[in-house]
C-alpha cells in the first residue's frame, strides 16, 4: 500500500514496492483526489520502498505534473535507486521532475 | 505483416515453459514473477532480473492495454513462452488482439496511441534497452507477438550509472 500525507502544500506519496500498470491506476486516482481538494500545490514521489517500476510510473509522474504545473506546482522524486533514476532519465523527465540525490543504492545486496 | 529482426542465433533449447493467462492487469505481476522463477537456476544478477522483469512487464501491459483495448475481459488471453538456450533466455509474449498497423512507428520512443490512459510511449524503448534482442511481429486484426532475448549470468559489471 502507498501512503499519502499533506505537509503545507506538498503532497508526499510513499510509493509501493512495485509500480506497474495495475498499481498505477489506484495511485493516480488517489493522488488526483488530493490535487482536486485544492490543498496541494507540489508533489513529492518517495521511492524509498520501491524496487520495481516500469513505464507506468513515468505515466503517473507525467500525468500528475500536467495537473499541477499550470498552477506553478513542482514534482520531486526522492530516494529513487539508480535503476529508477535511469528510467526517469530515459523518459526525458529530467526537466519535469526534480530528482533528489539518492540515499539507497540499487544492488546494495551483492549476491 | 511487418517483421523487425535485429539479430538471431540458433542454439539448442534446454528448457521451456509456457503460461497462458487472462488479459487483466493483475496478471502483469504474475508474468514478472513467472519469468523471474524461470531464470533463477541461472543465478541472474539483480540487474539482469530487474531488466527481464521490466521488459516482460512492458510487453504484457501492452497486450492488456493495447492488444485487448483495456477491456479486462477474462476470456482474452495472453501467452508467455520462456525458453533457455544455454545461458540465453528467450521470452515470447503474444496476444490475439487488435494488432499494430505500423510496427516501426509504434516502436519509436514516446509514440503512443493512448495518451488519455497516461501511457508515455516508452514501453518498446525499455524492452529494447533492457534486452539484447527484440523482435515484434504483428498483424492488424490478428494480434501481436513480441520476442525478446537476454543472456543471463554473463553481464560484465558496469561501473557507475547513467
Ligand atoms: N500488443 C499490442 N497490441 C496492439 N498495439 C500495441 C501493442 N503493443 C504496443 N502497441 C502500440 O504501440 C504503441 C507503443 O507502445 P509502447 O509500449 O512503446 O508505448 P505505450 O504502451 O503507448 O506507452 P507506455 O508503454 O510508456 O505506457 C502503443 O501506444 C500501441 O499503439
Ligand atoms: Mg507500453
Amino acid at each position: 500500500m502507498e501512503d499519502y500525507k499533506v505537509i503545507n502544500d506538498y503532497l508526499m506519496i510513499r510509493l509501493p514496492e512495485e509500480i506497474d500498470h495495475h498499481e498505477s491506476l489506484t495511485i493516480s486516482a488517489r493522488a488526483d483526489r488530493y490535487i482536486m481538494s485544492g490543498r496541494v500545490e507540489n508533489i513529492v514521489f518517495d521511492f524509498e520502498r520501491t524496487t520495481f517500476m516500469d513505464s507506468s510510473g513515468v505515466g503517473i509522474i507525467l500525468g500528475r505534473y500536467r495537473k499541477i504545473a499550470c498552477f506553478g506546482g513542482k514534482v520531486y522524486a526522492v530516494n529513487a535507486d539508480s535503476r529508477i533514476r535511469r528510467i526517469l532519465l530515459m523518459s526525458g523527465l529530467e526537466g519535469i521532475v526534480e530528482i533528489m540525490e539518492p540515499k539507497k543504492k540499487c544492488g546494495e545486496v551483492k549476491q | 505483416m511487418i517483421e523487425i529482426v535485429e539479430k538471431r542465433e540458433i542454439r539448442e533449447v534446454s528448457n521451456e515453459a509456457r503460461v497462458e493467462f487472462a488479459a487483466v492487469s493483475d496478471n502483469e505481476a504474475f508474468a514478472r514473477m513467472a519469468v523471474a522463477a524461470f531464470i533463477m537456476p541461472l543465478n541472474p544478477t539483480l540487474e539482469e532480473l530487474s531488466d527481464v522483469k521490466t521488459a516482460v512487464s512492458e510487453a504484457v501491459t501492452n497486450a492488456v492495454i493495447h492488444g485487448y483495448e483495456n477491456r479486462c475481459d477474462r476470456n482474452d488471453k495472453v501467452s508467455m513462452t520462456c525458453r533457455l538456450r544455454g545461458d540465453e533466455l528467450e521470452v515470447e509474449i503474444s496476444d490475439r488482439g487488435v494488432g499494430i498497423g505500423d510496427v516501426e512507428a509504434a516502436m519509436t520512443p514516446m509514440y503512443t496511441t493512448r495518451p488519455e490512459l497516461e501511457r508515455s510511449g516508452m514501453g518498446f524503448a525499455f524492452m529494447e534497452a533492457f534486452m539484447d534482442e527484440l523482435e515484434v511481429r504483428s498483424e492488424p486484426g490478428r494480434g501481436t507477438s513480441v520476442r525478446m532475448c537476454r543472456k543471463i549470468g554473463m553481464t560484465p559489471w558496469i561501473a557507475g550509472e547513467e
